[in-house]
């Protein structure tokens, strides 16, 4: 039987962290939410999901930051990463996939296009 | 006495003579073979000095004064013998520096001064012109005693002639004619005139060979030999006296010989010959014992004719003339012609040397210079002078054979031959002081020299011309006889009481004595020119130095500018040889556009300087090479000059420096800028990152609004209401942003009226009270009693405060909120201070809170974010600001926060708090 697949969204934004937790779970996710980097790191580490949503300015360490340590650990390396910015320059889209992530979005974002990207990065890692 | 047609026609013939051997020697010159470049024809040239004064006036002294007569001869023997000393340095000076007259060697001795050559030619046109009278006045009365002569004749009065039976008139014209002829075809670099020196050296040995004619003849034939002669004359009582040396003849005799010795060296003529003619140094060797002996030859028997003619003939017989009367009376017609022809030799001789020379001085010294400061002539600019320089000369030679001819018309009748003579020897003698001052002493100054000259010439022409004028009835007797003004004292022949001596004597004492006096004791006290310094060096010291100008010429002139203006005034010709010959001797290059070296230009002065005159020359170099010699002042200045360069090439280095600290600053500006538009960049992505947080949520909930048909109610309405409120953030985020962009471009417009500050406090309590509701904030107002008057933008003071009591609101204690509000006048304004009971500010945040979007890490993290736009304590600031108030914020710890806001205004009188306060102008003043 197949788990509900863990989404993990990392965003301070009250009410992004809303919109994106009712769509993902409209899609039939579990959502648990971290509103800044260390808890986010924490959470991870804790209990590992099987995407993360990641705002890039969060108080604290910021996106990238978690992103580092996620790809530093064996265990979480490998974890679809999705970055939510509302930085546009090339120079941030460039360093984040360097880092390794899978996606980026600007904000605002289409709700439809997370949704269908997410559903991607997921399936790719169904087992 | 002889058929006036028979003379007449001698006279003629002699004359074409001398023409045609003066035009064979030029050509001969121009050929290259040359008859005057030789010892014997420079010494007989220089024999011109025995001039109709020698041959008739010896005699005619001798017969007054006896031995006198030698004293004129004695003067030049010596110069002459003594040649090494000052012979031999005028002349090196002068081939050294192209000298071609005496004033030109006077001027270029002190400096090339042009007022001094003025000054000399001057006094020696004024100087010669009795001395030419006293030539045409030889010719006539020769002419006219064999013409006319009988037993017992008397001199004729020779001014009741009318001029055209004059014979002095012809020979004035035909004397003038030969100057012209001879004197002036070429404009020669050198002054050289070989076909009139070949005729005068012809002369010379005709007239010698007539006067010892007739001197053998008078020995001879008409005695038994000399001793017989002597013996005879001193048998007469007499005669006898002139054999012997007179007791007291010394003081006479000194002047006459030392006037002798000024004379062969000053007379223009002489100059002329001696100096200016002369090609080869070595010749002085020669003349320097062949003229003297000459001298011996002329004189050996004027003694003798003087006494046989003081034996022969009648008393009245003028004795000037016996060197004629004596043959015509033993009737020797033949020898009397020859006697005739020696005598216009002596004369025709004078007035040819003496008036070319005068014509060159007249022309460079005079005529020249006047031309060359009349700017409108342009001379300087004119391609051809030559023809012009010969007009001038040819133009001179007619005025001054003329001025003679008047002179001797008007006073020559009277005075004998010699005495005219002495008048002018007495003139030119004006120049010694400053000739031997200016060979021997470099201490002589140009001033010194022009002084003494006007003194001594003024003096001469008051002791020695005046008289000289009345006593040809000239001018009014009575001045000589009593003296200027009638002083007996300025009596013009005993001078302040000296009435001891003879006229000429007394003359040339005060003349020279004072012209020296003031020579030496002006040159003393005046300073030399640079120029004059080097010139005195250059005179004084010719023997030292190689005679090389030392002067330099720092300028800058091509070749062939020089060239071209060696063309104007040499010719092609000249030019062309000139520079050729400079350029194969210097093996450089003597054509063409390269700059000409100072060794070229000091080449082409002394070139020009020997047909101009050397101050000329230098004037027309100088306007071709574009500088000026240097000289030790002007080195002096350049050293000044350089010192003030140098002075100013520091300030230049200080300048230099505060450009580089300028630079610097600039860099360093520029830098800031950099960092000011990273810091702009940051700002707007900031700024982009604010306005898309509000926007995301919208967007996203109104896309899951459409895409979820079938939301539950509640989510929709929950969902709809965050849009609106996301919705209200942005447009006031929006609005926060323009406005404080606003402000802070100063586009804002404010409309300052009378303001009470407690009203606008209640109003604003008012506008935040629903918040206040919402939130369950507890407020507390305290006002005090005394109000304040401010005059500020009645908005925007509401706006501020409504600004701090949202905040108050937002950031009180979340379970018991509570915000005190308090308002108090205080000295100058009014003090508004809002106090919420949160978490406070840290300490260090207390100053950053009021800059831009500082919300943004403020706050620690368990806060709920603001919802405001963060800018809203950066526009209170720039509010209050602008009303020339203050805001700040406290927070001790543990207490929440204060923040203050005072504006200053005017204290009224306490009211009560509803009276509302009025606007009009009649009020109580202004806070601002």
């Amino acid at each position: 039987m197949n788990e509900r697949p863990k989404v993990l969204i990392a965003e301070d934004e009250e009410t992004i962290v809303e919109s994106l937790s009712f769509l993902m779970e409209k899609e039939g996710y579990d959502v648990s939410v971290a509103t800044d980097g260390q808890t986010a790191i924490s959470m991870i580490a804790r209990d590992v999901p099987d995407m993360v949503l990641l705002d890039v300015m969060m108080p604290g360490c910021d996106g990238f930051e978690v992103v580092r340590a996620m790809r530093g650990n064996a265990t979480t390396r490998l974890i679809p990463i999705m970055m939510l910015t509302a930085k546009t320059r090339e120079v941030d889209r460039r360093k984040g996939l360097e880092l390794g992530v899978d996606d980026f979005v600007t904000k605002p974002f289409s709700t439809r296009d997370v949704v269908s990207r997410v559903r991607a990065l997921l399936g790719r890692t169904e087992h | 006495m002889l058929s006036s047609e028979l003379v007449i026609f001698v006279s003629l013939v002699y004359v074409g003579l001398l023409y045609a051997i003066a035009w064979w020697g030029d050509k001969r010159a121009r050929d290259g073979h040359s008859w005057v470049r030789n010892p014997t024809v420079y010494t007989l040239s220089i024999a011109v000095y025995c001039t109709s004064w020698t041959f008739y006036g010896a005699v005619g002294t001798a017969a007054r004064n006896g031995l006198e007569y030698l004293t004129i001869y004695l003067g030049p023997t010596v110069i002459f013998l003594g040649w090494w000393f000052l012979l031999r340095k005028m002349l090196r000076i002068s081939k050294a520096h192209r000298i071609t007259s005496i004033a030109d060697f006077i001027s270029s001795r002190y400096g090339k001064s042009t007022q001094l050559s003025v000054l000399v030619t001057l006094i020696a046109v004024v100087g010669t012109t009795p001395y030419i009278a006293l030539q045409l006045k030889a010719i006539a009365t020769s002419y006219t005693v064999l013409t006319v002569w009988d037993h017992g004749m008397v001199e004729t009065a020779q001014h009741s002639l009318s001029i055209f039976s004059d014979s002095g008139f012809w020979a004035a014209l035909g004397l003038a004619l030969f100057g012209i002829l001879f004197g002036t075809r070429f404009i020669d670099a050198d002054e050289h005139h070989e076909g009139m020196v070949a005729a005068i050296a012809f002369e010379s040995l005709v007239k010698m060979f007539a006067l010892l004619a007739v001197g053998i003849f008078v020995c001879f034939v008409m005695y038994g030999g000399i001793g017989d002669l002597f013996a005879e004359a001193a048998s007469n009582p007499d005669t006898a006296k002139l054999l012997l040396l007179p007791e007291n003849g010394a003081p006479r005799w000194l002047t006459l010989m030392m006037l002798s010795m000024a004379a062969i060296l000053c007379l223009p003529r002489q100059f002329q010959v001696i100096i200016v003619e002369n090609v080869d140094e070595r010749h002085l060797a020669t003349a320097s014992w062949a003229f003297p002996l000459y001298l011996l030859l002329m004189n050996l028997f004027v003694l003798p004719i003087a006494l046989a003619g003081l034996g022969a003939l009648p008393a009245s017989s003028d004795p000037d003339f016996f060197v004629i009367s004596v043959p015509l009376f033993e009737n020797q017609s033949l020898l009397a012609l020859l006697a005739y022809v020696g005598g216009l030799s002596a004369s025709t001789s004078m007035v040819i040397v003496a008036t070319i020379a005068l014509s060159t001085m007249v022309c460079n010294d005079l005529i020249v210079p006047a031309l060359l400061r009349i700017k409108p002539l342009r001379l300087t600019e004119r391609d051809n002078l030559t023809g012009l320089l010969i007009f001038i000369r040819r133009a001179s030679i007619v005025v001054v054979v003329f001025l003679g001819f008047a002179y001797y018309r008007s006073a020559g009748a009277t005075d004998a031959l010699a005495e005219i003579g002495l008048i002018s020897f007495a003139a030119t003698a004006q120049f010694i002081p400053i000739m031997i001052g200016g060979l021997y002493w470099k201490g002589g100054t140009k001033t010194g020299a022009q002084v003494g000259l006007v003194v001594g010439f003024a003096l001469w022409g008051y002791t020695l011309l005046l008289p000289s004028l009345a006593d040809s009835g000239w001018m009014d007797p009575a001045l000589i006889q009593n003296g200027a003004f009638g002083h007996p004292w300025l009596r013009p022949e005993s001078l302040l009481g000296l009435t001891d001596f003879a006229p000429l004597t007394h003359a040339l004492i005060w003349s020279i004595s004072l012209n020296t006096v003031f020579y030496v004791v002006i040159s003393l006290f005046t300073q030399p020119s640079a120029l004059e310094r080097i010139q005195a060096t250059l005179f004084v010291d010719a023997f030292s130095r190689k005679g090389q100008d030392t002067v330099i010429w720092r300028s800058s002139a091509s070749i062939d500018d020089l060239y071209e203006l060696v063309e104007r005034f040499l010719g092609r010709e000249r030019a062309f040889h000139s520079f050729r010959e400079f350029g194969w001797e210097k093996d450089t290059s003597w054509r063409g556009k390269g700059e000409a070296d100072a060794d070229m230009i000091a080449f082409t002065e002394r070139l020009l300087a020997g047909s101009i005159g050397a101050a000329s020359a230098r004037v027309m170099v100088s306007s071709v090479a574009k500088g000026e010699m240097v000289s030790l002042d002007e080195v002096l200045e350049i050293l000044e000059e350089t010192s003030h360069v140098i002075e100013y090439s520091q300030r230049l280095e200080q300048k230099s420096h505060e450009l580089e600290k300028a630079a610097a600053e600039l860099r360093a500006a520029n830098d800031r800028l950099k960092e000011l538009d990273k810091l702009k960049d940051e700002f707007l992505t900031m700024v982009s990152h604010e306005f898309r947080t509000p926007l995301t949520s919208i967007r996203s909930f109104s896309e899951i609004l459409v895409d979820t048909p079938n939301l539950e109610h509640d989510k929709v309405e929950r969902f709809l209401s965050i849009i609106v409120r996301e919705s209200e953030r942005l447009t006031r985020l929006i609005d926060d942003h323009l406005d404080l962009a606003r402000l802070e471009a100063g586009h804002s417009d404010w409309r300052a009226v009378d303001v009470n500050p407690r009203t606008v406090l209640d109003e604003s309590v008012d506008a935040v009270k629903g918040l206040f509701d919402s939130k369950g904030v507890a407020l507390t107002t305290e006002f005090s009693r005394q109000s304040v008057m401010l005059h500020v933008d009645r908005d925007r003071l509401t706006q501020v405060f409504i600004n701090l009591l949202s905040n108050a609101a937002k950031f009180s204690d979340p379970e018991y909120p509570s915000v005190i509000v308090r308002g108090e006048a205080i000295d100058g304004g009014y003090l508004v201070s809002i106090t919420d009971n949160g978490r406070g500010v840290a300490q260090n945040e207390l100053e950053t809170i009021f800059d831009k979007f500082s919300r943004s890490g403020k706050y620690a993290d368990d806060q709920p974010k603001p919802s405001g736009s963060g800018l809203g304590l950066a526009i209170a600031r720039h509010v209050v600001d602008h009303c020339q108030g203050k805001i700040w914020a406290e927070s001790p710890p543990g207490s929440g926060a204060t923040f203050r806001v005072f504006i200053p205004g005017q204290i009224m009188e306490a009211i009560d708090a509803a009276k509302p306060e009025s606007s009009g102008p009649d009020n109580l003043i202004l806070g601002r």
